[in-house]
């Protein structure tokens, strides 16, 4: 057993893995926090609803896809000077945030976008004819009503979100994907890889079946 | 109460204008049950939400309670649309939300309190015969109880107008007469004024009072449902009577014999079951025979509409003698 783990490291696998969940979960977090009223504003004036609006759709529009368009690691890069501004450090978990949730923000918008898309026309008619305001018509009607819709996107979002801090070693941010790079990949440590994976795979696992337990939960269709 | 001078509404669709409702003029009175009958496409969904200012009249304007629709501005138009209650054809209850959550809803838009939410709740369901259901979801009520439940929530602010959109169209016969019979009842206790729209003459004929028909946007007749339905004048109409009646217009067409008259005789109200044709056929010698009929209600009004084949010398005196014991004839040829 010795012999086949002999590379491994448990206190700086246990490290690598705090460090994934730290940048998972800030990440995630914000990416959720400005993602959420994003994807609602993108909803709203889109065309043929409530506060359609072709120049504020199509300029989020462009900044959204413009995000979701660059290589994240391209993002991590670019992103320097803004998270410098932003969070004092562009190292670290830390100086990862910024970028992940640059990343990952547009992607769950649309994703909210595309959840509000599905709630049915009809039930907003009908609050609009009970006098509801735009207020609301988002807070008691869209995002209950599409609640399922947006915990799957949350989930597709940590999931990718895993995948993202792979790459944020590049800015010393560590992690299980950083572990993998550096130790099971440049230094021929497959042992290393090996377990880094698995963990990583655990992880998405659990996010996953996480996810779908709480779809299912506030599924009321 | 509501009001329509020479409202109608234009749409552009991908740059071209496309006439939803020509200018029309329509007076409904407080109480009334009003039906809007036609085909998809004919413009009475529109004309229904002109009512509560979901469209926006192109010209013309729409009076509800003394209130021109059209000037409101956002405030005006909620305080409206808590006066007037809407239910739908696919009921759009909030699947999120329980039975009573989704009465309470209109409520809460309007800043109720809890225990006062919670009282009325409970009144408005007991009311539409789902006080058990409090707790479940839309997903496990059948059509005719979602919409109870849609009924339910449309009168929680005590409006004064109830709209129907196509409210019946998704539910099967039966459930389609308990609901209707509920807001029959409805419409008796508190007074409310409803207003329809349908394609099924049937649901004109279980409650309305008075009709209006619709084709491609225009008002083409309007009057008591009695008169329409029996004596329908224009075309449309005559369809919607006929699709009801389930009247072949081929079987209906007379094959002449010599010396038979057809003709078909209306009779209303305490008229209907009175002992006229027997008498009649007896002092005056006709003889008679059925061709096609129909005995029924109007709402609360028996009628009998029969088409009868008269043989012999007296057909003139027999309709002169059914006219005068007050039933309503008309030859066909």
């Amino acid at each position: 057993m010795d012999a086949l783990l002999a590379n491994i490291d448990w206190a700086e696998i246990g490290l690598a893995s705090l460090d994934t969940l730290l940048m998972l979960g800030g990440a995630l977090l914000f990416s959720v926090l400005l993602g959420l009223p994003l994807g609602v504003v993108l909803f709203l004036t889109s065309r043929g609803q409530l506060l359609e609006h072709r120049v504020v759709y199509a300029a989020l529009s462009f900044v959204v896809n413009v995000l979701r368009s660059l290589p994240f690691i391209i993002l991590l890069i670019v992103m320097i000077p803004v998270t410098l501004l932003l969070v004092g450090t562009s190292l670290g978990v830390a100086g990862a945030i910024p970028p992940l949730v640059a990343g990952t923000a547009p992607f769950f918008a649309r994703l909210v976008e595309t959840a509000l898309r599905g709630v049915d026309r009809g039930v907003i008619e009908a609050s609009q004819a009970m006098g509801a305001t735009t207020r609301q018509i988002v807070t008691g009607v869209l995002l209950p009503e599409a609640r399922a819709g947006i915990i799957a996107g949350i989930t597709v979002t940590a999931v990718a979100l895993v995948s993202y801090t792979a790459m944020a070693g590049v800015v010393g941010a560590g992690g299980l994907g950083d572990l993998a790079m550096r130790f099971g990949y440049q230094r021929f440590q497959t042992d290393v890889m090996i377990v880094t994976v698995v963990l990583l795979l655990v992880l998405v696992q659990l996010l996953q079946m996480l996810g779908d337990a709480l779809v299912a939960r506030y599924s009321r269709r | 109460m509501i009001e329509f001078k020479s409202a109608h509404k234009h749409y552009r669709v991908a740059g071209v204008e496309r006439t939803a409702l020509h200018p029309l003029d329509l007076a409904i009175g407080a109480g009334e049950v009003f039906g809007i009958i036609g085909r998809s496409g004919a413009g009475k969904s529109t004309l229904l939400r002109l009512i509560n200012g979901l469209e926006r009249p192109s010209g013309g304007s729409v009076q509800v309670e003394g209130v021109d629709v059209g000037t409101l501005d956002a405030d005006g138009l909620r305080a409206l649309r808590r006066r007037v209650g809407m239910i739908f054809q696919h009921f759009n209850l909030l699947a999120s939300r329980t039975v009573a959550a989704n009465v309470a809803f209109p409520l809460q838009l309007a800043g109720h309190d809890r225990a006062a939410t919670a009282r009325r709740v409970a009144e408005l369901l007991d009311r539409v015969g789902l006080a058990d259901h409090a707790g479940h979801y839309p997903a496990q009520l059948s059509g005719g109880q979602k919409q109870r439940v849609g009924i339910a929530r449309a009168l929680a602010c005590a409006p004064g107008i109830l709209l129907c959109d196509e409210a019946t169209s998704a539910l099967d016969p039966e459930t389609t007469a308990s609901v209707l019979r509920l807001l029959d009842q409805i419409n008796r206790e508190d007074g409310l004024t409803i207003v329809l729209i349908t394609h099924e003459m049937d649901v004109i004929r279980r409650i309305c009072d008075r009709v209006a028909v619709l084709e491609d946007g225009r008002l083409v007749e309007s009057g008591p449902v009695a008169d329409v339905f029996l004596h329908p004048r224009h075309a449309t109409t005559q369809r919607f009577v006929q699709e009801h009646e389930h009247e072949d217009p081929a079987t209906a067409k007379p094959d002449r014999a010599p010396g038979v008259r057809r003709i078909r005789v209306t009779l209303r109200g305490d008229t209907t079951q009175a002992p006229l044709l027997g008498r009649v056929a007896r002092e005056t010698g006709v003889d008679f025979g059925l061709v096609a009929g129909h005995v029924d209600r109007i709402k609360d009004l028996p009628y009998a509409q029969l088409t009868l084949a008269l043989h012999g010398d007296a057909a003139e005196a027999a309709v002169q003698r059914l006219r005068e014991a007050g039933a309503r004839v008309e030859a066909i040829d």
